[in-house]
């Protein structure tokens, strides 16, 4: 009755503010939205400079298709050119070994100037070196897009419930409601337990719409269940949403509680599987499975990447729901600050 | 003086934040029906003690006893009206929608609801602003507002920490006749207030300083008894400073 009460109270208050609306919706839209463009882009078509080079190797790059190409009788030409930037490299003969140099100031144009080379000289009739291949989860067609979409999708649901569950509670404080609340009978418990469910009914809508949206409309890459993507959005909104509570009691004003954006929020992002994982040194890795974005971003790749159920979700869930019970224990304990009882 | 009538028992109090001595062995009791006024300057230790009698403070020594029961009591929690000094609403909900919230924290009935939230809002003078949003109101508004939410569950006994703040005196006054009429029906209210005036409106008065309580009684035998004409001037004499006349 009374956790009704609350929970009708704080989806009031969150619909209400259609600004704040607007931000949890259509922030995550757009992001996924410019994402999506930026890595599902066509490729880079790098212009390589040939210079000199024997009728057969510059015959055999000019039928190649992923780049463009430049003749040049002098290299001085093509050193010019390449200091113009107007070419991304060039290639010539030094001796009877062909040299390649590279403009090198941008990963994208040098990554595909060697990868459109090493196509080019190794295999191109030679049937026999073509293979077959599979792929045991995703497939060819899985994009960088796809990968990370998960991830921001966990980021997002975390990031939104902490930051509006915490500014929520730190008014509640400041304005003397949450004093007024705890001058009746209710219990803290049921404080904690009305956040709980409003947040968790605005979450699971949050992320039906930015879901379905990155699913259905940018087509990003979907194995498993949706309904599982809502659950593990879930858990991970009760993390935020009982973490973000318990930080807004050491913020004196919204700005404060911005400050734990890039103390609490930030760090997550680089162990949460954005980032290769594997890339990060011994010393720092144990910090990963501190952070509950790490089992979300896991959870959600599983699902919507290798397609996988419940199985292998359900230790992650565990681990959730483990910091979540951390989380609402030490909330109830710093509420002690403000009612004995 | 600690008597079965009586509805608060403060039993020698005693606060302490740390090293600094809030409420120094405050000790006096209020009877059932009256408007008992905590009268202090800034910093007194007002908020303090009503805070203690709302069950959200325990004190450092002593004991506060309300209805025959040892504070902080959830139990007694539910009989008590207790209005803060901040005026705590939520901004971006209407008049209506604050009741209606508050009501079901208090454990009101549906129909206890529709039946009490009119009601209230007559007491208060705000009927016919409902359906306006708390952000929009005035701040004599808001503190009215805030008076009607802790005299939703019928309350018999009203904790007020300084009521009349930013309201103008045509609008205090008719919130003291709202007391009035409360106290005719058997409310027991405690007020704190920093206003002098106001404090002769008070059935008896706690004069507070530096977290002592310096005097007790009715307006008129605190004046009798200094021989001032006024509160003020009899607060000035329990303070210490010396009679000019
Ligand atoms: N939570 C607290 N921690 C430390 N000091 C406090 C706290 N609450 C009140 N005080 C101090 O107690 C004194 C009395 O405050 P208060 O009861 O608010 O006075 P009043 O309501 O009469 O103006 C003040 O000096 C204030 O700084
Ligand atoms: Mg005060």
């Amino acid at each position: 009755m009374r956790i009704k009460a609350l929970t009708i109270r704080i989806l009031r208050q969150i619909f209400r503010d259609k600004r704040t609306i607007a931000l949890l919706i259509f922030a995550p839209i757009l992001v996924l939205t410019l994402l999506h463009f930026v890595f599902n882009g066509s490729n880079y078509e790098p212009t390589i400079g040939l210079v000199d080079l024997p009728e057969a190797v510059s015959n055999s790059l000019n039928s190649s298709e992923a780049g463009h190409f430049q003749n040049y009788d002098h290299m001085k030409e093509a050193k010019s050119a390449i200091e113009q930037r107007t070419i991304d490299a060039y290639l010539y003969m030094d001796g009877s070994q062909p040299s390649l140099v590279l403009e090198g100031s941008d990963p994208t144009s040098n990554r595909a100037v060697m990868s459109l080379l090493q196509n080019a000289f190794n295999s191109p009739d030679k049937k026999s070196a073509k293979m077959d291949i599979d792929f045991l989860h995703g497939g060819s067609e899985l994009e960088q897009f796809d990968y990370i979409g998960p991830i921001l999708l966990g980021f997002f649901v975390f990031f939104f419930v902490f930051l509006i569950a915490g500014v929520s509670f730190l008014r509640e404080r400041t304005t003397g409601t949450l004093e007024r609340l705890l001058s009746t009978p209710l219990k803290k418990s049921e404080i904690v337990f009305g956040y709980v469910i409003g947040f968790g009914i605005f979450t699971i809508l949050q992320t039906f719409l930015i879901a379905a949206y990155a699913i259905y409309v940018l087509g990003m890459y979907m194995e498993g269940a949706f309904s599982l993507v809502i659950i593990i959005s879930l858990f991970t909104a009760l993390t935020a949403l009982t973490l973000g509570i318990l930080l807004s009691s050491f913020a004196n004003n919204e700005l404060q509680m911005m400050q734990f954006i890039p103390i609490i929020i930030v760090p997550q992002i680089f162990f949460s599987g954005l980032f290769n994982l594997e890339a990060i040194p011994e010393w720092l890795s144990w910090i990963g499975p501190l952070t509950p974005l790490y089992y979300t971003a896991d959870a959600l790749t599983s699902v919507m990447v290798r397609g996988t159920g419940w199985g292998t979700i359900i230790e992650n869930i565990l681990l959730l729901t483990g910091f979540s019970l951390l989380f609402i224990l030490l909330n109830i304990l710093v509420l002690k600050k403000h009612r004995k009882i | 003086m600690v008597g079965d009538s009586d509805v608060v028992c403060v039993n020698h109090v005693s606060k302490r934040y740390g090293d600094q001595a809030v409420l120094k062995d405050i000790h006096f009791s209020i009877r059932k029906g009256e408007i008992f006024g905590l009268l202090g300057p800034s910093g007194a230790g007002k908020t303090t003690l009503v805070k203690q009698l709302a069950g959200l403070e325990v004190p450092t020594d002593g004991e506060n006893v309300i209805f025959q029961q040892r504070m902080p009591s959830l139990q007694i929690m539910k009989r008590i009206g207790y209005m803060g000094q901040s005026d705590a609403l939520y901004g971006e909900l209407s008049a209506k929608e604050n009741l209606e919230f508050f009501a079901a924290i208090y454990g009101l009935k549906r129909k206890e609801r529709l039946q009490r939230i009119p009601e209230v809002l007559k007491i208060v003078n705000l009927a016919g602003t409902e359906k306006k949003l708390v952000s929009s109101f005035s701040g004599g508004m808001k503190r009215r507002l805030s008076l009607a939410i802790s005299l939703l569950h019928e309350p018999e006994l009203l904790i007020l920490d300084e009521p009349t703040v930013g309201i103008d005196p045509v609008l205090r006054k008719s919130i003291w006749q709202t007391f009035d009429r409360l106290k005719s029906n058997g409310t027991t209210i405690i007020v704190t207030t920093h206003v002098m005036d106001e404090a002769e409106k008070c059935d008896r008065l706690g004069l507070l300083r530096d977290g002592k309580l310096i005097a007790i009684g009715t307006p008129t035998e605190l004046m009798a008894d200094t021989s001032s004409q006024s509160i003020e001037e009899a607060f000035l004499v329990y303070g210490g400073a010396v009679h000019e006349n």
